[in-house]
C-alpha cells in the first residue's frame, strides 16, 4: 500500500511542555526534526493550574533557562502576575511562581516553535514504534504514515490510554476532551517496555461573574517583579498585574463530601492508577485530615481574555450535581456556575527505571522518553526532563557524550536520578526537600551553576556565557576582599549599626562578620566600607549569600566532595553482576537490573547495602588493574 | 582518593600489652594536633618529619586520657597511602576505647569493616593477589558488623533510639512541608517551639550517652558461655554468680530451655555470662531449639564455663559437648562436690586430651569453689589468655559516635535558631541527627521524610 513516508534526523512525540523543549532543542543544535501533536492547537497547554514555577519547581525553570531551554522566556511574555514564595526564608528555598495567561503562553510557545529553523509541526497520532536490532529506527502514525529518524523523544505526557472521570462518567479522551492515544502503550508493550498507570486529576473552572469577591481576600503579586529568564530585562517584567483570590472550605463542604464519597470513582474503586500525595483531592484531603475544619480555596485567573477561573485546593472527581453543591458550599461561591468540571484522569506510562541518567531507554538506543510519560508530574518537571532527553537525542546523533546533571549540579539532576534510580508509586514531583545540597543550588544561582553546560551543549551562545564567566569572577574578586576589610569601632561604623538596631562593635572586625549578623547585609554596609566597587546587584547578592551563610555553604561543598568521589567510578554497560561473586545476592539482582552507570548511582538503590558498594569498589580495581 | 579521615583500634583488645589506634585520610594530623600534647606541651605534632616517633599525652581539653607513642606517617608513604598517625596505647582495653572515642569526637569518624584495608588496595597500595581477601575481610566483618549493632542492641534502648529519630523526622517533615507549601502551612514562630523540643531530644540523648559509658547500650565483656549436660547444675551456677534467682532451678532435667544472659562484675572485669540449655540428643522440639541455641552461643563465646556432675559417670554427650569447644577457652567446674562422688578429675582429664583445661571443684548450690573460679578468671584475663569481645566494644564506639553526632547536629540547629537563620537552614543539621541516629536504627531518612511530609500534613493544590 502507498503511504508518506519521510526522513527526519528526530522524531519527537507530543508538543507539551516536555515535547516543545525537546524538539526546540534537536532543532536549535542542528537537527531536523518533527513534533507530533494530536492537535496543532494543543501545544504548550496547561490542562491544570494557570501557573509556571512554585516551591522548588521556580528552581527548575530557572535551571532550564540556564540551560538554554524556552519556558523561562515564554513565561516572562506571558505572565499576569508574579510572587517570589518564599521571601522571608533563607535564599535557597526562595522561588518564583507566577500566574500564566494561559491561551498566549501556549500560542506565544507555538510561534516559538513554528518559527525556529529545522522544525517541522506536524498534527498526527503516533501509534507505533519502528525498532530493528534494539535500535529505534522511526514511528508511524494513525494514518499509516512512516517517519524514519535516527533517534525519537516520548513525550506523550497524560495521553497514552487515557481515561477522564468523575462520578460514574467516563470519557476515553486526555485531559480537556482532548483525543486519546490509544495504540502507543501497546506498541511499547511489544518492545519489552513495562508501563504503569498513574492518576491525576484537576478542580473545576468557573465563570468569574459568578463569584462575588466580597466574601475573599485579594491575593496581589509582588511589587518588584523578578523575571525566570536570565536573558530577560527586568524593565520588561514590571506589568499592571491581576490578582487571585483566597477563600476557604468549612464543615458544610466536607459534609457534602462525606455524604458522597461513595461516588467518587476514587473510593468506589473505579480508578485503578495511584494518584499523587502531594495535590490530593478535596475527597482526600477531607478523609485523611479529618480535623481540619477548613481547607484554603485558591480562586486564579485562567487569563486576561477569559472569565474562566481556576479553584486551586479543589480537585475532585465527584459527580457533577455534587461538584455543584461542594462548590457552592464555599464563601464567595454561593451562586457559582461552572464552567468546566473537575475531573480525575488515568493514563499509563513507564516505570523510570527503564531509563539511563541520559533519558535514553536501556533496551531502545536512540529513543528517549521525558515528561510525564516518565511518571513525573508538573509542568516545569516535565519541561527540564524533555530539554535533556532532547539534548541527549541530539548529543547521540553528534557522537557525544550525554549530557547528565549529577545531584549537585541541579535540581534537574536531583529529578532525573530519583527517577531513573528510586522505586516510585506516584507522579513523582520536585520538592526542595528531595536535594540534599539546596543550599548550593539556589535559584538565584542557577546561571553560575549551568550556563556552562548549556554554552558546552551549544545551546548557549559565546556572550551569555563570556557575561556569566565575567559575573563569576567579580563574585569571587568581591567575596574575597570583603573578608579582609576590616572595620574600626569609629563614630560613622556605630551610627550605621545604631540605624539597623545592631550592637555597637567594641574593637576592629571584619566586614563579613558584619554581614553575617542577621540585621545586617552586604548592601547595608556600602557607608562604611570606602573600597568598595561598583557592581550589578546580582553580583551584590551573590556576594551577600557567599559571606552570610559561609559556614553553611563550606560544610555543603564539603560533602558535595564526598559525594562525587562515588559518582565518578563508572560502571561497564550491560554488566553482569554475578560475575561478582561477593555481592548479596539482592543487590546481585537489583544491579543487573537497573543497570547504573556509575557507583554512586548503585548506592542509591534500595537493597544495595554499603558493603555490596565496597565489594564493587574493589572489584572493579581488580578489573582495573587486569586490563592495565 | 577519599576525603574522610577514619580511625580504628588496630590491634585486639587484650587487657594486657599495648593496643593501636589508628587513624588515616586528611584530617588526621589535624586531628592528632587537637588531642596530642608533649611532655613539655607547646610541640605541633604534625610538624615533625615522617615516620618519627613521639611521647606524649592523648586529651580531650583539659583532661589526659593516656600516656602514649604516636607514630606520624606522611603520604604517600603509609598502608593507606592517605596520612596517618598511630597512637601506641598503654592502658589496656578500656583506656585504648576512650582514645579511639577522643579521636572520634575531634573528627574522624569510625572505620567501616576492614577499610584500612580497602583504601589500601584502592590507592595501589597492596597487591591484586590481596583483592579477594579483602573483599572477605569486607564481607565477614559486615555480617558481624550488622548482627550486632542491630540484633544485639537492646529492645528498649533501640526503641528509645527510634522514638528519638522519630521526632526529629516529625519536625523536618514540618519545616519542609511549609516550605514546599508556604500557602498552606505556615512556620512562624516556630523558632521557639522548636527550641523547646530540641532541648527535651538533647537531654534524652544525654542520657543513653551516659548509660552507654556504663557499657549499658550493647552488652561489653567477656562473653562466657556456661555448658554442660541437662541438669547438671548450669542455672545454679549461674545464681551463684550473679547472686540472684533467676536461672529456674529444678530437679527436672532440661528446665532451661531459653538462654539467660546476665552480666556481672569481678572486681571491674565485665562478663556476660550466658546459661545454656544442657545439651543431649532429644526428640523434644522446644528442648531442641534450646540447643541449637547453645550452640550459636558456644560459637560466639570468648570464655566457655563447663560444668560436670561428679555424682554421675561420663557418657556420649559429655564427648559431643567438648567436640563443639574445640579453640576455645574452657574452665571445667566439677559441681555437686557437695554429693556422692561418681566421677574424678582423671576421667575429665582423659576427656579432654591435651588441652590442659583448668578444673575445679565446685557446689553452685552452696557457694563453695565459687571464689575460686573467680580467681581463675582474673587470671587468665590479666594474662591475656581471653579478652574482651572487641566487636561489641567497636560497635559501642560507633554507637556512641553517632549518638554524639546527633547529640552535636541537635546543638547546631539551636545555634542556627539563635542567630536567627531562616528556618530551612534548621533542616540542614536536624536531617545531620536524623541520619546519624538512622546508623543505629538502620533507617535512612530520604523516603522515610516524604512519607512523614504526606501522612502528617495536608499539602495544597
Amino acid at each position: 500500500m502507498p503511504c508518506v513516508r519521510e526522513e527526519y534526523d528526530i522524531c519527537v512525540v507530543g508538543a507539551g511542555h516536555a515535547g516543545c523543549e525537546a524538539a526546540l532543542a534537536c532543532a536549535r543544535l542542528g537537527f531536523q526534526t518533527i513534533i507530533f501533536t494530536v492537535s496543532v492547537e494543543s501545544i504548550a497547554m496547561m490542562p491544570c493550574n494557570p501557573n509556571i514555577g512554585g516551591t522548588s519547581k521556580g528552581h527548575l525553570v530557572r535551571e532550564i533557562d540556564a540551560l538554554g531551554g524556552q519556558m523561562g522566556i515564554n513565561i516572562d511574555k506571558t505572565f499576569i502576575q508574579s510572587k517570589m514564595l518564599n521571601s522571608s526564608k533563607g535564599p535557597a528555598v526562595h522561588s518564583l511562581r507566577a500566574q500564566a495567561d494561559k491561551a498566549e503562553y501556549s500560542r506565544r510557545m507555538r510561534m516559538t516553535l513554528e518559527n525556529t529553523d529545522r522544525l517541522t509541526i506536524r498534527q498526527a497520532e503516533v501509534t507505533e514504534l519502528m525498532v530493528e536490532d534494539g535500535r529505534i529506527q522511526g514511528v508511524k502514525t494513525f494514518s499509516g504514515a512512516m517517519y524514519f529518524c535516527k533517534a525519537a523523544v516520548l513525550c506523550t505526557g497524560t495521553y497514552l490510554k487515557s481515561r477522564c472521570l468523575y462520578g460514574d462518567t467516563v470519557y476515553h479522551t486526555g485531559p480537556n476532551g482532548l483525543q486519546s492515544a490509544d495504540y502507543l502503550s501497546e506498541s511499547l508493550r511489544q518492545h519489552g517496555i513495562e508501563l504503569f498507570r498513574f492518576k491525576t486529576g484537576t478542580p473545576a473552572r468557573i465563570d468569574r461573574r459568578s463569584i462575588d469577591f466580597s466574601k475573599m481576600q485579594e491575593q496581589k503579586g509582588d511589587e518588584t517583579v523578578i523575571p525566570f529568564s536570565f536573558t530577560t530585562d527586568p524593565e520588561e517584567v514590571q506589568i499592571d498585574q491581576v490578582s487571585c483570590w483566597l477563600t476557604y472550605t468549612n464543615p458544610e463542604t466536607h459534609e457534602i463530601i462525606r455524604k458522597n464519597l461513595d461516588r467518587s470513582p476514587l473510593y468506589s474503586g473505579m480508578i485503578e492508577g495511584t494518584g499523587p500525595r502531594y495535590c490530593p483531592s478535596i475527597e482526600d484531603k477531607v478523609v485523611k485530615f479529618a480535623e481540619k475544619e477548613r481547607h484554603q480555596v485558591f480562586i486564579e485567573p485562567e487569563g486576561l481574555y477569559t472569565n474562566e477561573m481556576y479553584v486551586g485546593g479543589m480537585s475532585s472527581s465527584l459527580p457533577e450535581d455534587v461538584q455543584y453543591q461542594m462548590y457552592r458550599s464555599v464563601a464567595g461561591l454561593e451562586d457559582v456556575k461552572i464552567v468546566r468540571n473537575a475531573y480525575a484522569i488515568e493514563y499509563d506510562c513507564i516505570d523510570p527505571r527503564q531509563l539511563y541518567p541520559s533519558l535514553e531507554f536501556k533496551k531502545i538506543k536512540g529513543l528517549f522518553s521525558g515528561g510525564q510519560f516518565n511518571g513525573s508530574s508538573g509542568y516545569e518537571e516535565a519541561a527540564a526532563q524533555g530539554l535533556v532527553a532532547g539534548i541527549n537525542a541530539a548529543m547521540l546523533l553528534k557522537g557525544k557524550e550525554p549530557l547528565i546533571l549529577d545531584r549537585s549540579t541541579s535540581y534537574i539532576g536531583v529529578l532525573i536520578d530519583d527517577l531513573v534510580t528510586k522505586e516510585n508509586h506516584e507522579p513523582y514531583r520536585m520538592m526542595t526537600s528531595r536535594a540534599e545540597y539546596r543550599l548550593l543550588l539556589r535559584q538565584d544561582n542557577a546561571d553560575l551553576r549551568l550556563t556552562k553546560m548549556g554554552y558546552e551543549v551549544g545551546l548557549i551562545d559565546q556572550e551569555r556565557y563570556e557575561g556569566v564567566m565575567e559575573k563569576e569572577r567579580l563574585i569571587e574578586q568581591e567575596t574575597e576582599r570583603v573578608q579582609h576589610v576590616n572595620i574600626g569601632a569609629n563614630a560613622l561604623v556605630q551610627k550605621v549599626l545604631a540605624e539597623y538596631e545592631s550592637t555597637p562593635l567594641k574593637t576592629g572586625i571584619t566586614l563579613a562578620e558584619l554581614i553575617r549578623r542577621p540585621e545586617l547585609s552586604y548592601d547595608a554596609l556600602g557607608r562604611i566600607d570606602e573600597g568598595r566597587p561598583e557592581l550589578p546587584a546580582d553580583v551584590r547578592e551573590q556576594v551577600n549569600i557567599n559571606i552570610k551563610y559561609d559556614g553553611y555553604i563550606r560544610r555543603q561543598l564539603k560533602q558535595v566532595k564526598e559525594f562525587k568521589r562515588l559518582e565518578k567510578k563508572k560502571l561497564p554497560e550491560n554488566f553482569d553482576y554475578d560475575q561478582v561473586k561477593s555481592l548479596r545476592i539482592e543487590a546481585k539482582q537489583k544491579l543487573n537490573l537497573y543497570q547504573p552507570v556509575n557507583v554512586g548511582q548503585a548506592s542509591r538503590i534500595s537493597g544495595v547495602s554499603p558493603a555490596d558498594i565496597s565489594v564493587l569498589l574493589v572489584y572493579l580495581e581488580q578489573m582495573k588493574r587486569k586490563n592495565s | 582518593m577519599s576525603t574522610e579521615t577514619i580511625a580504628a583500634i588496630a590491634t585486639g583488645m587484650t587487657n594486657s600489652g599495648i593496643g593501636i589506634v589508628r587513624i588515616s585520610g586528611e584530617e588526621s594530623f589535624p586531628i592528632i594536633d587537637r588531642i596530642y600534647r608533649s611532655k613539655n606541651g607547646t610541640k605541633k605534632i604534625s610538624e615533625s618529619a615522617s615516620h618519627t616517633v613521639h611521647y606524649g599525652y592523648i586529651c580531650d581539653g583539659e583532661k589526659v586520657i593516656d600516656e602514649v607513642m604516636v607514630l606520624i606517617l606522611k603520604s604517600p608513604n603509609t598502608y593507606t597511602t592517605e596520612d596517618t598517625v598511630e597512637i601506641d596505647c598503654h592502658g589496656g582495653a578500656l583506656v585504648l576505647k576512650r582514645v579511639l572515642e577522643t579521636v572520634l569526637k575531634y573528627g574522624a569518624r569510625p572505620a567501616e569493616p576492614g577499610e584500612f584495608t580497602k583504601r589500601a588496595f584502592l590507592n595501589g597500595r597492596i597487591d591484586l593477589s590481596q583483592a579477594e581477601s579483602v573483599i572477605d575481610v569486607i564481607n565477614a566483618q559486615n555480617d558481624f558488623a550488622l548482627e550486632s549493632s542491630i540484633h544485639q542492641l537492646q529492645g528498649t534502648v533501640k526503641e528509645k533510639i527510634r522514638q528519638i529519630r522519630g521526632a526529629i523526622l516529625h519536625e523536618i517533615a514540618f519545616i519542609e512541608s511549609a516550605l514546599d507549601d508556604p500557602e498552606h502551612i505556615s512556620i512562624d514562630g516556630y523558632g521557639e517551639r522548636l527550641m523547646r523540643q530540641l532541648e527535651l531530644l538533647s537531654s534524652q540523648i544525654r542520657e543513653l550517652l551516659l548509660s552507654s559509658e556504663n557499657g549499658e547500650l550493647l552488652k561489653e565483656g567477656i562473653n562466657t558461655v556456661i555448658v554442660g549436660k541437662p541438669n547438671v547444675g548450669k542455672s545454679s551456677l549461674m545464681n551463684a554468680l550473679t547472686g540472684k534467682d533467676r536461672a529456674i532451678v529444678t530437679e527436672v532435667a532440661g528446665t532451661t530451655r531459653d538462654l539467660l544472659e546476665e552480666q556481672i562484675n569481678l572486681n571491674g572485669i565485665t562478663l556476660n555470662v550466658t546459661d545454656t540449655a544442657g545439651i543431649h540428643d532429644t526428640e523434644d522440639t522446644v528442648e531442641k531449639i534450646g540447643v541449637e541455641k547453645a550452640r550459636a552461643s558456644l560459637n560466639r563465646a570468648d570464655l566457655v564455663i563447663y560444668v560436670a556432675d561428679v555424682s554421675a559417670p561420663l557418657d556420649q554427650d559429655d564427648k559431643r559437648i567438648f567436640d563443639f569447644l574445640k579453640e576455645k577457652k574452657v574452665i571445667v567446674l566439677l559441681n555437686k562436690s557437695d554429693l556422692q562422688q561418681a566421677l574424678s578429675e582423671e576421667e575429665i582429664c582423659s576427656l579432654t586430651g591435651e588441652n590442659n583445661y583448668p578444673v575445679l571443684s565446685v557446689s553452685a548450690k552452696e557457694g563453695d569453689g565459687i571464689k575460686e573460679l573467680e580467681q581463675v578468671i582474673r587470671k587468665m584475663f590479666f594474662q591475656g589468655e581471653i579478652s574482651y569481645n572487641n566487636e561489641i566494644l567497636i560497635t559501642n564506639v560507633r554507637q556512641k559516635s553517632a549518638l554524639e553526632q546527633a547529640l552535636e547536629s541537635l546543638d547546631m540547629v539551636r545555634q542556627s535558631v539563635q542567630d536567627q537563620m531562616p528556618e530551612d537552614f534548621y533542616s540542614i543539621d536536624l536531617v545531620n541527627a536524623c541520619d546519624a541516629l538512622g546508623k543505629i536504627t538502620g533507617e535512612s531518612a530520604g523516603e522515610d521524610l516524604v512519607n512523614e511530609i504526606f501522612s502528617k500534613f495536608c499539602m495544597g493544590k
